[in-house]
């Protein structure tokens, strides 16, 4: 028996202890503990790569510890093909997160603590096998965003207009308190239907959490269907969901760079992998019977999240609502129920996952740089930061899907997923979601970086440096890896895809 | 076979890594230079290698390679693999000479850039021939599509070299959205390939096909989508709107990209699948149409063009659709054969139109003059484009625009052949027209100290004139390397095609003498020429489409989530806000009040009991 799941836990968990140990005035000492707490998972995720075994397929790695037997309460870990991916793509992102905060200087202590405790219950949803304690790692990853946001976050007014306008000055829209405050209602209340979902779970299916017993169990179709929706709508809400995505734009905009690399990159996924886990892994019925419900949504999203972010003149917005739109290819890929689609749903999490991180940190590094946020104020930049500008342009066209990025292997196996469907229909609203795309990514790469450098907008303007590189470099890399090779993610993915088709088909 | 055709692609895919990944070499400029031309030299010579059994009389067999790329579980893995046959090795030799003499060119044309601008943009050039020979040589349709969008990529990187002029952003954002608008529908049509056919390899989907086991909806629609994809790459009407801005680009790249290579894959790739266009006649019929429309449209415009590349750019569009017209009419040797030449003759134009505008600093042929003299060695590289292009014999531009016009005759569109023959004329009248003012006429330009370019420029544009000229005699080989039976056009074909080239070109002339080529807005045909030097207003749909997409659809879905979807969540939340406040009046502390609260309670629990 191993222990790298525990010790892909315990790597950040102690980091946090070790954090709360030391010194605030250690700055230096708190960014090297809580690389060091990001490298252990690194690790233990690229061990799993390795030593996932597709053949043998179904959960492995796994660790039990017996909590509370009599309601069937248990510390169980293990992995399969699907979840494999994900803890590789948490891994990436939190150790590029650090590097990026690398020169933050206000209540750094707290920051890195609170990361630390975020991406432990990121780790704990991917490798929990038991319900309650996933629950419990969930809560734990989606609630240090709303300190994150309120204290390192930054504010900007919006202008109510509209049915609601008098609201919007009462309300504070675009303060960080209210980007913080409404992600975190939004997703508590999303918490709110996993929770009764579960317990809906634990009653009918026997009284344990015991995912393994869960799946096995012949539940009736109508607790199937409350239970998905359920799940989708509670899950939904985080993977950003149409109409429930609104706390996305606001929240991403308003979070610190870590914060929305985090919660875009690998927050949003925890949805998507709950809809796919409990919902279509645990309630296969439901999940065949509603996968209507699910792709037709999808499409929306798609569509409706790239012409929404084709006028926005705030980059950050613009990447929140490009996060609407590539979230919904996930979700189709998963709707789609076959073989490359549920491939390309998970492929496409980890590729957006990386994508969408790079965004994030460069935009709040030009943020940081210019001081400007409207996009229209900007432009000519590439002359003063070509790297920024090289590696947002890289990022652009994983997001529109250039082959040869992640973004591309991802569409492409969703593409092909949504076309052998039972809704072959589906593939069009996705081909011109990925052509708006194309649209607006490439309108903000020229509005901020082509054109002429007024003198004006020039002081001041530097290129990324130091550790800031490093960051992009691994994301950036990350990026053409998945986008050549494939192989490494599918591996794994086809044993875990395979057997939820087998679920689902049975 | 395996290994030469890997080093076709290792030779610019290392040099692009060097490139790209050593930042002190990309800043160092011309050592960056070296290393891209290096990387191209060797991409030549291999390709050379592997071409050359292919010409001989006993050619081997096409060879395929695979690997996996994509294992997908129980559904065929998708593969990564090179196709070696007569067009694709053909077709890399094209493509990595051309290459070479443009970056060899560019030495000298872009030695004024600052070093670490140079290294960029090798590092571009290196991108785009890779991903060009690996187009080139793709065993399936998926990889087509793969490098299909890296050539884009290089394409639009390269227009928007120059990136501080907004003109050229424009420009480059202009060619990625419509070539992109094409590739929608190639996207599509592989889709619905690969389920209809469970394969993206050419061969086993030509197998399939022609055993009818790919239905013929299926094959028309995936064959609709592949051919919208190659409008856009290959500037078919009405995608071909990208293509005259493109020339915001340096001029090398204009010759290499906007001319030869990439341009052209349009119509490579739908040489390629012509054994599926075969059997879907629908579409062939449509590719010739808008093939023999481009053509015409595309001549036209080129006719009151005083920019020389955008002449030169029109004339490509033009040129185009005579190829498409020939694949259409299922004569793909005939238009390999002319896209070959045409890679040829058009480089050079480009070439020698790049050192005219150096020498001169103006795109304006009006403000040229009287190159002959002080440019001999540009002069007579451009005249031999020139007759070329206009398909004068002996150059090369004659045999295979005869193969096109007979490939078009043979394939029963008379009509046709005769806008084709008409095009010709009009071929040959533009470029006179240009080669006239430029290089004869006593423009503004004409007394400046105009010379011919260094050594650097003038040789690959000596060594493009000699195919330029004689690829001519080559006609035989071509068809044996596309594997089509060699046919004997009538003899009127070539009658006519060599009178409409000598009578637009006399036309030219005659005008040249009275003065009346810088033709102006005026008299009675003065609708009709405000419409070509406005290209017949085609462009005005893309921008208004842009324009309602951007300013009413975009910004209406953005304020219906701003202020209405998300207002809703706002109203809910101050809802609840509210009736917190109005509800808290019930937890005022006092005794009373809580008592009459328990006794309610007790009587609605008694109700309940008793109703139960």
């Amino acid at each position: 028996m191993t222990h790298i799941l525990s010790a892909t836990l315990l790597g950040p968990l102690l980091a946090a202890a070790a954090i709360l140990a030391l010194p605030a005035r250690a700055a230096r000492a708190i960014r090297w503990v809580s690389v060091a707490g990001a490298l252990v998972p690194l690790a233990g995720s690229l061990l799993l790569l390795a030593r996932y075994d597709p053949r043998a397929g179904g959960f492995q790695f796994l660790e039990t510890v017996p909590l509370i037997p009599e309601i069937g309460l248990a510390f169980r870990l293990g992995v399969d093909g699907i979840a494999v991916p994900l803890v590789f793509l948490t891994a990436i992102i939190h150790l590029t997160s650090l590097f990026v905060s690398w020169s933050l200087a206000e209540r750094e202590k707290e920051f890195f603590l609170f990361i630390a405790l975020l991406v432990t219950g990121v780790y704990g949803v991917f490798v929990s096998l038991d319900l309650f304690v996933f629950f419990l790692f969930y809560e734990l990853a989606v609630l240090p965003m709303y300190v994150l946001i309120g204290i390192w976050g930054s504010s900007m007014e919006i202008e109510g207009r509209g049915p609601f306008a008098a609201l919007f000055p009462k309300i504070g829209v675009g303060r960080k308190e209210y980007g913080a405050m409404k992600l975190t209602l939004y997703l508590l209340a999303g918490s709110a239907f996993i929770l009764v979902g579960i317990f809906l779970l634990w009653v009918e299916g026997g009284r344990t959490f015991d995912y393994a017993t869960l799946a096995a169990e012949r539940l009736g179709v109508g607790v199937q269907r409350s239970a998905f929706l359920l799940f989708y709508v509670g899950f939904g809400v985080l993977a950003g969901i149409w109409p429930f995505h609104t706390w996305s734009p606001d929240g991403h905009a308003a979070a610190p760079a870590a914060g929305s690399m985090m919660h875009a990159g690998v927050l949003m996924k925890l949805g998507a992998y709950g809809v796919l886990r409990l919902g279509f892994g645990l309630l296969p019925a439901a999940g065949a019977e509603l996968a209507w419900l699910v792709g037709g949504i999808a499409v929306v999203n798609i569509v409706y999240g790239a012409l929404a972010a084709g006028r926005q003149t705030d980059i950050k917005y613009l990447i929140a609502y490009s996060s609407v739109s590539h979230m919904g290819i996930v979700m189709l890929g998963m709707a789609a129920l076959n073989e490359p689609g549920l491939s390309g749903s998970v492929y496409q999490m980890v590729a957006h996952g990386v994508m969408t991180a790079l965004f994030f940190a460069l935009v709040n590094l030009v943020y940081g740089i210019s001081h400007v946020r409207d996009m229209t104020a900007m432009g000519g930049y590439a002359a003063r930061m070509p790297g920024i500008a090289t590696f947002f342009v890289l990022a652009g066209l994983s997001s529109l899907g250039l082959p040869g990025l992640a973004g591309f292997t991802a569409e492409l196996l969703v593409f092909l997923g949504a076309w052998t469907s039972s809704h072959a229909w589906w593939l069009i609203p996705a081909l011109i979601g990925a052509f708006v795309t194309a649209l607006y990514v490439l309108r903000a790469v020229r509005t901020i970086f082509l054109g002429p450098l007024e003198p004006a907008r020039s002081s001041g303007l530097r290129d990324a440096r130091g550790a800031e590189w490093v960051g992009f470099a691994i994301l950036g890399g990350a990026l053409v890896l998945l986008g050549v090779w494939p192989r490494l993610l599918l591996r794994p993915l086809n044993a875990g895809v395979g057997e939820l088709l087998m679920r689902l088909g049975g | 076979m395996l290994p030469l055709a890997l080093t076709v692609l290792a030779g610019p895919l290392g040099a692009l890594a060097l490139i790209g990944l050593v930042p002190p070499l990309r800043r160092s400029g011309r050592p960056a230079a070296f290393v891209a031309i290096a990387g191209t030299a060797v991409a030549l010579m291999a390709a050379a290698a592997l071409a050359a059994p292919f010409v001989t009389a006993a050619p081997p067999a096409p060879a395929a390679f695979e690997l996996v790329w994509m294992p997908l579980g129980t559904v065929p893995a998708i593969p990564f693999g090179l196709l070696v046959d007569g067009l694709s090795a053909s077709m890399a030799v094209l493509v990595a000479l051309v290459a070479l003499l443009v970056q060899v060119y560019s030495l000298a044309y872009m030695a004024g850039e600052p070093p670490s601008s140079l290294g960029r943009y090798f590092a571009y050039h290196a991108l785009f021939a890779f991903a060009m020979l690996g187009l080139v040589l793709a065993h399936n349709l998926l990889q087509t599509y793969v490098c299909w969008e890296l050539v884009g990529l290089g394409s639009y990187l390269l227009i928007g070299f120059w990136f501080d002029r907004p003109a050229a952003g424009r420009a480059a954002l202009k060619a990625f959205w419509t070539t992109r608008l094409g590739d929608v529908g190639f996207a599509l049509g592989i889709v619905v390939l690969w389920s209809a056919a469970g394969t993206f390899t050419f061969a086993e989907l030509f197998a399939k096909a022609s055993s009818g086991a790919i239905a013929g909806g299926a094959l028309t629609l995936g064959m609709l989508g592949i051919y919208a994809g190659a409008m856009g790459k290959s500037a078919q009407a009405p995608l071909h709107v990208w293509l005259p801005d493109a020339m915001e680009g340096p001029t090398p790249v204009s010759a290499l990209i906007h001319a030869a290579t990439m341009v052209a894959a349009g119509v490579y790739l739908m040489i390629r699948v012509a054994p599926l266009l075969a059997l879907t006649p629908a579409v062939a019929e449509a590719v010739f149409a808008i093939g023999v429309a481009t053509a015409l449209l595309g001549a036209s415009m080129a006719l009151v063009e005083r920019d020389l590349k955008r002449i030169l750019a029109h004339s490509t569009v033009s040129q185009l659709g005579f190829m498409m017209a020939a694949v259409g009419s299922g004569g793909a040797a005939a238009a390999y054969f002319h896209l070959l030449t045409h890679g040829f003759f058009k480089a050079l134009l480009f070439l020698a139109a790049g050192s005219l505008i150096h020498a001169f600093h103006t795109n304006d042929i009006f403000s040229m003059g009287r190159a002959v003299r002080a440019m001999p060695v540009t002069s007579a590289c451009f005249a031999a484009g020139a007759l070329a292009l206009a398909g004068i014999l002996p150059a090369s531009g004659f045999f295979s625009k005869d193969e096109v016009l007979a490939a078009v005759l043979a394939g029963g569109h008379p009509v046709g052949f005769a806008i084709l023959v008409g095009t010709a004329a009009l071929t040959a009248f533009y470029i006179g027209r240009a080669l006239l003012i430029a290089l004869v006429g006593a423009g503004s330009g004409a007394s400046r100290e105009a010379h011919d370019p260094p050594p650097a420029m003038t040789a690959p544009m000596l060594v493009l004139a000699v195919p330029a000229l004689a690829f001519g005699i080559a006609g035989p080989t071509v068809s044996r390397l596309v594997a089509a039976p060699e046919e004997h056009a009538p003899v009127v074909v070539p009658i006519l095609g060599t009178l409409a080239a000598l009578g637009g070109a006399a036309a030219a002339w005659v005008a040249f003498r009275r003065g009346a080529l810088e033709i102006r807005a005026r008299g009675p045909l003065a609708p009709l020429i405000r419409a070509l030097e406005r290209r017949w207003y085609l462009d005005a749909p893309f921008e208004w489409g842009y324009r309602v997409l951007h300013a009413g659809v975009f910004r209406g879905i953005a304020w219906l989530d701003r202020y209405v979807v998300d207002g809703a969540v706002n109203a809910l939340a101050w809802g609840t806000w509210g009736a917190a406040g109005r509800l808290r009046a019930i937890q005022n502390g006092r005794v009373q009040d809580a008592l009459y609260a328990v006794a309610a309670g007790l009587v609605l629990l008694a109700w309940l009991a008793w109703g139960a």
